[in-house]
């Protein structure tokens, strides 16, 4: 699968990644190698095969509905780049 | 090191079971104990293997640990030193999983793993170095500079990698820094480290130790584990790390083995298998002569040793190598300034999230996540990440046919010894296969060990993995013992010659 | 009649789908056991896995699972003993985890439907094609701040159920027909509020229009967020009649996501949604496949109560009540369980008349719910017996009504302490009448000579000279006799 610029740079948007114009061209080529490689699998017969997901053999336990957690605001935004009246601050988003 | 008081040898020589008895006799204390590693540890600061030392909260678990043991309260770690992986989130102490966009962040929590090990009475010297957000195999990515490896090849002065991505925990063992460190092993993270630096590294089963509190690379794959220098070090470490956690979804609800018990010594009768994929042609003839003597060390003490088709090895890198990506690019969207962290601001939210995130993570660790974000996509996301996944439930598969033949398998853990710091690899897929015998393990969710078995030609450690079923641990550590007793692995690290260890 | 929009080219058709997310009532989030109450002090309903700090993992929140499965038997629709929570990706400054935990090729409740009761006293069905828990996200506030917008999550992570129909409604009165069924069965069953103001359900409208006859559907649009019933209305019509004008004016409408703005009456593109989204769900590994088997679906079954249309059919049938009558009587289960209180040894559809035109029109003037209604069920049945029993007639009852509503007094004192008995005794009544007749001699003239229209009249005024009391059919009976001698 070779990949062009074009496509480097609408996944780099999706994952929030900025890539500056001129390494474009060279991640192309590098991310069209890995994915070259990883084509040898479709050698494998994969037919009535379920993918998995998961590798415990678990069922998915349920948590009791009661409130066992929250109310601790300051440790909450204790890391926060900025903070402002208990809330998170990030550029005014406009709608 | 010259010894200036009356204590025992070196204290920083003991393995982790001596010493666990040394303390409870009151050979020594946990504080000379401590203060013995955390003096070594000043010394070490050319291996890098740590990013943040904690003396101070050291030596004050260390007074309470001379407490617990006054009062006959101790846990079975009480006064231990350890190394903690900085992928683990400790309460207090900055914890970066190696990579800028953590810098500076101080959870305001505990991972279960860490919390297990503190109840158990064990003392953080520190959070040992990785490759950023565990994402490599050499420890060259963490953005705390490389870790280095204590050994150094026979006659050659060249600083060598420790492997990765638990390779500050695997320098620190080997050099005697710690008596133990946790590791978490993705594809490999704990038993190639633990092989370039000639200690033992458990990646126990899937589901064994909880991930709670540990920064998450590929959710379906990542697991805490034990390094230390001896196998029964490392059931011991296991066993206090090991349980269940509710809050830990995919954390299995089974009772934890007394792994120490297990270790019998006695394999008469058990089931070898050699994986024939993993003798493919290019197989250094040195592994595969190593890999011959370890199943002959098994077959003496009465095992018997069949060889076995694993088939679909062969895919497992390619596999990993879409299922590990699309997942760490989802688990790092949260990386994006707003809540902890690194920011970058922007005149948009976008923006900030665009330069946030590119000034954050280093390159290894960007282009997992654009392999990620691409596998998942609209129009790829059968081709790449669904076909990935079938193909590793072929391979789970294969390991379940293996299973029915044999109890336990015999495998090379890396393809070659520690390479240089400075051989550069630029080609990402060469760096990959360093992985190539212990990510099929990693897919299929099994315990796998790794034992320092012999020497390179070069003086360089290599090792050899055994795989167990889904939660036989027990089995694992058990022919671990066995082979450990028969290699008698006693070789040195340079770094402690070099810094005046006999 | 059928909705149509007329156009310059021709007559168009609309088609619609709803997406509602219906906030589950629990007392803790989906994955976390953070609290969901309403209206706290921003993050302090946060827990570090709803904040997505590292290594934090979900852990799902059994009676959401039960919320769910309870609402989707009581659509009438397809448990799924296995379903998949799949993670959304996408980057929002609300969205702490940078991916929304949701359900994606396997919810748990599959296909369903939705029976609406129209106004006309006709029903429609309307297929449900899915319903899937998911996370929500938290809340961004734009104007707080000149520059800046503040994040506050203590919503993040509240569960949510998505409720998907099919493109099966035609006309904007079904959309809103829909919202008030499916919010009467939520409220009935007890897994939502089905509050739109406060937002615990809210409502995405996708919109197509087709010339009239054409059978592929057109390209749709979705309308985003719209929250109130009356709303999803005009934003159908206002949606519908932009596609019209765009499809006439040559162009294609293309495939977006809109707002309405109620002030304006118009819809207008989203501007935070104008990247192409690719979403990448895939299976969350951080948990495992959601089962159950039949007996815990069983349970829930029998944990329902008696749903609205059930109920409906029962009213016809024991009551005897029009359809119509019915659905507005079952519309919640104080209305019905009011009603059946009333109606209980008593005829059906008086009580039915008394609670819909009397009781209702009451309580929505004074701003008072069936809950809290000043009149109990018990006492507007002991007004129905005064009536049936001649005690007082039918006018007389509705001022004591007004008076039982305005002190909350019981019906037989009202009627005693004033007085207000009817009047039965034949002499009394034959002594007003007489007067009556004395009094407007012409008029009886009239009535005497065939004016029997004027009859009513007479009654009217021995009415007024008994204060009311008079039994009117007594009245009328004399009244016949006296002025045409039958
Ligand atoms: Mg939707
Ligand atoms: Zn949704």
């Amino acid at each position: 699968m070779a990949l062009d610029k074009t496509t480097v740079a609408n996944i780099a948007f999706l994952a929030r990644l900025d890539v500056p114009q001129d390494q474009q061209e060279a991640l192309a080529g590098e991310l069209s190698g890995i994915l070259t490689w990883i084509e040898q699998l479709g050698e494998v017969d994969t037919q009535d095969v379920a993918p998995m997901t998961c590798v415990a053999d678990l069922a998915l336990a349920w948590r009791e509905d009661v409130i066992t957690d929250g109310g601790y605001p300051a440790r909450v935004l204790a890391n926060a780049p900025e903070q402002l009246d208990g809330c998170y601050v990030v550029p005014k988003v406009v709608e | 090191m010259e010894s200036t008081s009356s204590l025992p040898a070196d204290l920083t020589d003991l393995t982790l079971v001596q010493a666990r008895s040394g303390l409870e006799q009151g050979t020594f204390s946990p504080t000379e104990l401590v203060q013995a590693h955390l003096d070594r540890l000043e010394k070490a600061d050319a291996l890098n293997a740590f990013i943040t030392k904690t003396p101070d909260l050291a030596l004050a678990q260390a007074e309470r640990a001379e407490k617990r043991l006054r009062d006959r309260t101790h846990g079975p770690l009480e006064g231990i030193p350890l190394g903690i992986k900085d992928l683990f989130c400790t309460e207090g102490v900055e914890t970066t999983a190696a990579s800028r966009i953590l810098k500076g962040f101080i959870p305001p929590y505990e991972s279960t793993v860490t919390d297990k090990l503190f109840q158990a009475g064990a003392v953080m010297l520190g959070k040992t170095n990785l490759d950023e957000f565990a994402m490599g195999s050499s420890n060259k990515t963490s953005a705390a500079g490389p870790c280095l490896n204590p050994w150094r090849r026979a006659g050659d002065d060249e600083a060598l990698v420790p492997g990765g991505s638990s390779g500050g925990s695997a320098s620190a063992v080997s050099a005697r820094l710690v008596l133990g460190a946790t590791g978490t092993d993705t594809g490999g993270s704990i038993r190639q480290p633990a092989a370039f630096c000639g200690i033992v590294g458990l990646k126990p089963t899937y589901g064994r130790c909880s991930r709670w509190g540990i920064v998450a690379f590929a959710s379906s794959l990542d697991q805490a584990g034990p390094m230390t220098r001896t196998v029964h070090d490392a059931a011991v470490m296991l066993r206090a790390m090991a349980g269940h956690d509710p809050r830990d979804s995919t954390s299995a609800p089974v009772e934890v083995p007394n792994y120490e018990a297990a270790l019998t010594g006695d394999i008469r009768g058990l089931r070898v298998g050699l994986p024939r994929e993993y003798r493919p042609d290019g197989l250094d003839p040195e592994m595969a002569a190593l890999w011959d003597k370890g199943a002959q060390m098994l077959r003496d003490a009465g095992a018997e040793v069949v060889e076995v088709s694993l088939p679909h090895t062969r895919y497992a890198l390619a596999t990993y190598y879409i299922v590990a990506p699309a997942e760490a690019s989802s688990n790092l969207a949260r990386y994006d300034g707003v809540r902890y962290g690194l920011r970058v601001e922007g005149a948009s939210l976008d923006e900030m999230y665009c330069k946030t995130r590119a000034a954050g993570f280093g390159s290894e660790v960007r282009r997992r996540i654009l392999i990620g974000t691409y596998a998942l996509s609209a129009g790829y996301y059968d081709a790449y990440y669904l076909k990935a996944q079938r193909v590793r439930a072929r391979i789970a598969d294969d390991f379940r046919q293996a299973f029915r033949d044999v109890d336990v398998l015999l495998t090379p853990t890396t393809p070659t010894a520690a390479f240089g710091l400075n051989e550069t690899i630029d080609d990402p897929i060469t760096m990959y296969l360093n992985d190539v015998f212990t990510v099929p393990t990693s897919l299929a969710g099994l315990p796998g060990l790794s034992i320092p078995v012999g020497l390179s030609s070069k003086g360089l450690p290599i090792g050899l993995q055994l795989i167990g079923r889904h939660f036989d641990e027990e089995t694992v550590l058990n022919a671990g013992l066995v082979l450990e007793r028969a290699a008698a692995f006693t070789h040195r690290p340079a770094f402690l010659t070099d810094t005046g260890e006999a | 009649m059928t909705y149509r929009i007329q156009g310059e080219t021709g007559s168009w058709e609309v088609v619609i789908g709803l997406e509602v997310h219906a906030q589950v009532i629990s007392a803790s989030k989906l994955f976390s056991g953070a609290s969901t109450t309403f209206g706290a002090e921003p993050n302090t309903q946060v827990s570090l896995v709803d904040a997505a700090l590292p290594g934090m993992l979900p852990v799902i929140n059994g009676v959401c699972v039960e919320q769910a499965v309870r609402t989707g038997l009581a659509l009438r629709a397809k448990i799924n003993h296995r379903s998949i929570f799949a993670r959304k990706n996408y980057f929002y400054a609300d969205l702490p985890q940078g991916y929304q935990i949701s359900q994606y090729e396997q919810p748990i409740v599959g296909e369903g439907k939705l029976v609406l009761d129209m106004p006309d006293g006709s029903s429609r069905t309307v297929g449900i094609e899915r319903l899937h828990l998911e996370q929500d996200a938290g809340k961004s506030m734009h104007d707080q701040h000149p520059t800046r917008s503040l994040i506050d999550l203590n919503r993040a992570g509240v569960a949510l159920m998505e409720i998907v129909s099919r493109p099966d409604m035609r006309e904007p009165e079904e959309a809103g027909a829909y919202l008030r069924k499916l919010r009467s069965i939520l409220r009935y069953i007890g897994t939502c509020d089905g509050n739109m103001e406060e937002g615990s359900m809210r409502c995405d409208v996708n919109v197509s229009v087709r010339p009239e006859g054409e059978t592929e559907l057109r390209t749709r649009c979705e309308v985003k967020n719209v929250n109130s019933v009356r709303f999803v209305m005009q934003a159908i019509e206002a949606e519908a009649s932009r596609q019209v004008q765009v499809w006439e004016s040559g162009a294609e409408v293309k495939q977006e996501t809109r707002l309405f703005d109620p002030s304006k009456g118009e819809t207008r593109s989203m501007r935070s949604k104008e990247h192409a989204h690719d979403y990448r769900y895939f299976p969350d590994p951080d948990l495992l496949p959601l089962e159950f088997d039949e007996d815990f679906v069983d349970r829930v079954r029998q944990s329902l109560p008696e749903l609205p249309d059930d109920k409906k059919e029962r009213f016809i049938t024991d009551y005897g009540l029009t359809p119509y009558d019915a659905s507005v009587l079952v519309v919640d289960r104080e209305s019905a369980d009011y009603f059946e209180a009333v109606a209980q040894g008593r005829d059906g559809k008086t009580a039915a008349n008394w609670v819909i035109n009397n009781l209702f029109g009451a309580l929505a003037k004074a701003g008072h719910s069936v809950a809290d209604s000043p009149v109990s069920a018990a006492a507007l049945g002991k007004l129905l017996d005064l009536m049936a029993s001649d005690v007082i007639n039918g006018r007389i009852a509705k001022d004591v009504f007004d008076v039982m509503i305005g002190t909350g007094g019981d019906p037989e004192a009202i009627v005693e302490e004033r007085g207000l008995r009817q009047v039965t005794d034949t002499g009394a009544i034959e002594a007003a009448i007489d007067a009556v007749i004395a009094a407007n001699p012409g008029k009886a003239d009239e009535v005497r000579g065939g004016k029997e229209k004027l009859l009513g009249w007479f009654v009217g005024q021995v009415m007024k000279a008994t204060g009311g009391k008079a039994n009117p059919g007594l009245v009328n009976d004399i009244l016949k006799s006296r002025l045409l001698g039958g």
